[in-house]
C-alpha cells in the first residue's frame, strides 16, 4: 500500500518536473492574425506542432484586410491573408518595417457555385459567358437559350434567376470576383475585382451560411460558397467549363490541378490568382491563401522558429489538408514555396 | 428618455417636489467631507460618460476626415457604392435605415398601444402579471435569434403568402410592386416591428398606470363608458407613449445583425416594400473587417459618425417633443 502511495507520488512529481521543463522550452509565442478562411487547419496545424515543439501561436482570425493591416503596422509575427498584398501594401512594410514581405502559400480553397433547382440535383453546367452574364444580370431566365444549349437534355424552368452572394467583405468574393474579371471584359468594366463589389444584380447574405440560407429559402436562386462550406453542408454544385475546355466538379484533385496548371506563370513572389488556369482538370475558381511573413525579422530566434514551422507545414501538414477539407498544395508548388522559405534571413 | 416618461405625470411630480423640499430642511448646513467625496465622485462619474460620448465623436470624425475631404457633402446624396473604384455615397444605407426603421414603428406602435391599453385598463388581475412578463421577455431575446426566426419562418411565409397576396391585390400602389423575394424591406421592417414591440409596449403600461385612479373614477362618475375613461388616460399618457416610440425608433436604426439577415443587403432606393435594401449599420457589421484601403475605411468610419449623428438627433427630438406636450399639458390643466 504505502509503496503505491509512494510510486503515485514520485510519478506525480515526475509530471511535474516533465511539464515544468516542457514550459520552459514553450517560451517561443508566435502571434499572427489574418484571414477566417484557413483559420480552421491553422488552428489545427498550430496545435500540433505546439504539442512536437512546444512552439506556441496565438492566431487571430480577423480577417485579410485586418491581418494586412496588422502586418503593415508590425504589431504580429505574421499575417495571413486569402488575397495577396498589392505593391503599394508591400512598399508600406518597406518603410515602416525596413524588410520585404514573403507571401508563402499554404493551402488551397475553391469557390462553388451553387444552387436551388429541385429538377437538377448535382449537373448543373455553367461557362465562364453564362456565369458573368447571370451576375451583371443580363441571363435572367433559367430557360434563356445560353444556359438550356449547354445543358441538352435537362429540363430547365421559365423561372427567373435568383441571385445571391456575400453581403460582407470576404476572400471568397474576390477569388469570385477576380475570376469574372478574367473571363469577361463586360464584368472587368463594369464591376472589377475586390472583397465587396458593387453588384449589378442580386441579394447579398452574411457570410458562407447566409448566401446558403438564401439559396436554400429560394427556389430557382444561384450564388457562390466555399468548397469546405459546400462539401461539409453537401450543397449541389455546378460543373464549370474551365480554360481547356472541358467540364469539371469542384474536387479537391481537380483545384490542386490548377496550381500545377499555373506552375509556368508562376511568378517568383507566388503572389499569383490562379482563377481560369490551364490544364485538363483545372478547377476554374480557386485560390491560395497565404502567409505573410517578414524576410528579415528582428528577432532572429523568430524567423528560426516560422521557418522550421514553415518547412513542416509544407511536408508533415499538408497530410491535415484534406480531412479538414482544403486542396492541399501540388507537389510542384511545395518545391517552389521550399525554396521560397529558404531565403527568410537566419543571421 | 425614461426619466422623461416619469417626469411628465402631473401628480407626481408634484409629490416628488414635496419630497425634495422635506428633505432640503433635513440637510444639515455645513458640508461635511464625505459628502465632498461623494458628491465629486459620482461627478466625476457622470463626466466619464459624458466625454466618452466626446471622444467617440472626436475619433470618428478624425478618423473619417479623408473620405470628408474627398467627397464633401455628395457622400450623403451619392447613391453608388463601389469600394473596387473607390467611389462611396451613403444615401442608399441612410434610406434604408430610415425606412426599415418607419415600417417597423409603423406595426409596431398600434399593436404596443393596444397592448399596453389591454394591461393598464382592460386585463383582469390575475392575468396582467404573466402577459406583461412575457412581453417584456420578448426584449430579452437576443437579435441573432431573430435573425434567424426570420430567414427560416417569416420569409419563406412572406415570399409564398404574404407578397404574392399583397402584389396581387394592391399591386397599383408603389409599396407593394416587384417580385416577391421574402427578403426585403417588408421582412426588416417586421422583425424590427417585433423587437421594439416590447419596449413600446411596457413603458406605455407603465405610463397609463401611472395616471392617477381619481382620473378615471371622475370619468366613470361623470357616466363615461369606458372608451372614453381609456381616451382620457391616453390623453393624459400622450407624451409618455411618444417618448416610448423614440426610444424604440433608436432601437431599430440601430439594430445590425437581425436585419442585415433578412433586408437582402442591396445598397439600392425603392420605396416598394418588396425590394431588398441595405442599413447603415448592416454595412458597418458586413464590410468593415475586409475594407483595406484607407478611403473605404474612412468612408465606413463616416458612415458610423452619421448613424451617431442621426441617433443623436432622434432622441434630441424625442426629448422636445415629449417636452412641449408636457408643457402644453400641464397649461391645460
Amino acid at each position: 500500500m504505502e509503496n503505491i502511495v509512494k510510486n503515485n507520488i514520485r510519478f506525480i512529481l515526475m509530471c511535474f518536473v516533465l511539464s515544468f521543463s516542457s514550459l520552459t522550452f514553450a517560451q517561443m509565442k508566435l502571434n499572427g492574425a489574418g484571414a477566417t478562411f484557413p483559420y480552421v487547419i491553422y488552428s489545427k496545424w498550430f496545435d500540433v506542432y505546439h504539442q512536437k515543439t512546444g512552439v506556441q501561436f496565438n492566431y487571430q482570425s480577423i480577417g485579410s484586410g485586418g491581418g494586412i493591416k496588422q502586418v503593415i503596422e508590425g504589431t504580429v509575427d505574421f499575417g495571413a491573408s486569402d488575397a495577396p498584398m498589392s505593391n503599394d501594401q508591400i512598399n508600406q512594410v518597406k518603410n515602416k518595417q525596413g524588410s520585404d514581405i514573403l507571401h508563402i502559400p499554404t493551402v488551397m480553397g475553391a469557390v462553388v457555385v451553387t444552387y436551388n433547382l429541385p429538377q437538377i440535383k448535382n449537373n448543373l453546367k455553367l461557362t465562364a459567358e453564362v456565369l458573368s452574364g447571370i451576375y451583371l444580370g443580363q441571363i435572367t431566365k433559367w430557360n434563356d437559350s445560353r444556359i438550356t444549349s449547354i445543358n441538352p437534355g435537362t429540363n430547365l424552368p421559365n423561372k427567373a434567376i435568383f441571385v445571391a452572394h456575400r453581403s460582407d467583405g470576404s476572400g471568397t468574393t474576390n477569388i469570385f470576383s477576380g475570376y469574372l474579371s478574367k473571363v469577361s471584359d463586360a464584368w472587368k468594366s463594369k464591376v472589377g475585382q475586390g472583397t465587396s463589389v458593387n453588384w449589378p444584380a442580386g441579394l447579398g447574405g452574411k457570410g458562407n451560411e447566409g448566401v446558403a440560407g438564401l439559396i436554400k429559402q429560394t427556389e430557382g436562386s444561384i450564388g457562390y460558397v466555399e468548397l469546405a462550406y459546400a462539401v461539409q453542408n453537401k450543397l449541389p454544385y455546378a460543373t464549370l467549363k474551365n480554360k481547356a475546355g472541358s467540364f469539371v466538379e469542384p474536387t479537391f484533385d481537380n483545384v490542386s490541378a490548377a496550381a500545377s496548371g499555373y506552375i509556368k506563370n508562376m511568378p517568383d513572389d507566388l503572389r499569383v490568382e490562379i482563377t481560369n488556369a490551364d490544364g485538363k482538370n483545372s478547377y476554374p475558381i480557386c485560390g491560395f491563401t497565404w502567409l505573410l511573413i517578414t524576410k528579415n525579422m528582428k528577432d532572429k530566434n523568430k524567423a528560426k522558429a516560422i521557418v522550421d514551422f514553415l518547412k513542416w507545414s509544407m511536408s508533415e501538414g499538408q497530410k491535415y489538408a484534406k480531412d479538414l477539407y482544403y486542396a492541399p498544395l501540388p507537389k510542384e508548388v511545395v518545391m517552389l514555396v521550399e525554396k521560397k522559405i529558404s531565403t527568410i534571413a537566419l543571421k | 428618455m425614461i426619466s422623461s416618461t416619469e417626469e411628465e405625470i402631473p401628480n407626481i411630480t408634484s409629490d416628488a417636489a414635496k419630497s425634495s423640499s422635506l428633505s432640503g430642511l433635513l440637510k444639515p448646513g455645513g458640508k461635511n467631507l464625505g459628502d465632498f467625496i461623494f458628491e465629486n465622485t459620482t461627478r466625476l462619474f457622470a463626466f466619464l460618460v459624458l466625454s466618452l460620448v466626446l471622444l467617440m465623436a472626436y475619433e470618428m470624425f478624425t478618423k473619417s476626415l479623408p473620405s470628408i475631404n474627398r467627397f464633401g457633402w455628395s457622400f450623403i446624396s451619392s447613391s453608388t457604392w463601389d469600394p473596387v473604384h473607390d467611389q462611396f455615397g451613403a444615401l442608399p444605407f441612410i434610406f434604408g435605415t430610415l425606412f426599415s426603421s418607419l415600417i417597423g414603428l409603423m406595426i409596431a406602435l398600434p399593436l404596443s398601444v393596444g397592448i399596453a391599453i389591454f394591461l393598464s385598463e382592460l386585463c383582469p388581475q390575475w392575468l396582467e402579471h404573466p402577459v406583461s412578463l412575457l412581453v417584456e421577455l420578448l426584449a430579452a431575446i437576443p437579435s441573432i435569434v431573430y435573425g434567424l426566426f426570420g430567414i427560416f419562418v417569416m420569409t419563406p411565409w412572406l415570399r409564398d403568402t404574404v407578397e404574392p397576396f399583397l402584389g396581387d391585390h394592391l399591386g397599383f400602389i408603389p409599396l407593394f410592386t416587384g417580385p416577391p423575394y421574402g427578403f426585403g424591406m417588408l421582412a426588416a421592417g417586421l422583425i424590427l416591428s417585433l423587437m421594439i414591440l416590447p419596449i413600446i409596449a411596457s413603458i406605455s403600461r407603465d405610463v397609463m398606470k401611472a395616471i392617477p385612479g381619481s382620473l378615471r373614477e371622475a370619468a366613470f362618475a361623470l357616466g363615461a363608458t369606458k372608451w372614453e375613461a381609456i381616451k382620457i388616460v391616453l390623453s393624459g399618457s400622450k407624451s409618455g407613449i411618444l417618448g416610448a416610440t423614440l426610444l424604440g425608433l433608436g432601437r431599430a436604426v440601430g439594430e445590425t445583425m437581425a436585419v442585415t439577415m433578412v433586408i437582402g443587403n442591396r445598397p439600392s432606393i425603392s420605396f416598394s416594400l418588396f425590394d431588398p435594401g441595405h442599413t447603415m449599420a448592416s454595412v458597418l457589421a458586413n464590410e468593415f473587417t475586409e475594407a483595406t484601403s484607407e478611403l473605404y475605411t474612412s468612408s465606413l468610419i463616416e458612415i458610423a459618425l452619421l448613424l451617431f449623428i442621426l441617433t443623436i438627433v432622434l432622441n434630441a427630438a424625442a426629448r422636445f417633443i415629449v417636452w412641449s406636450v408636457t408643457k402644453k399639458y400641464q397649461a391645460e390643466y
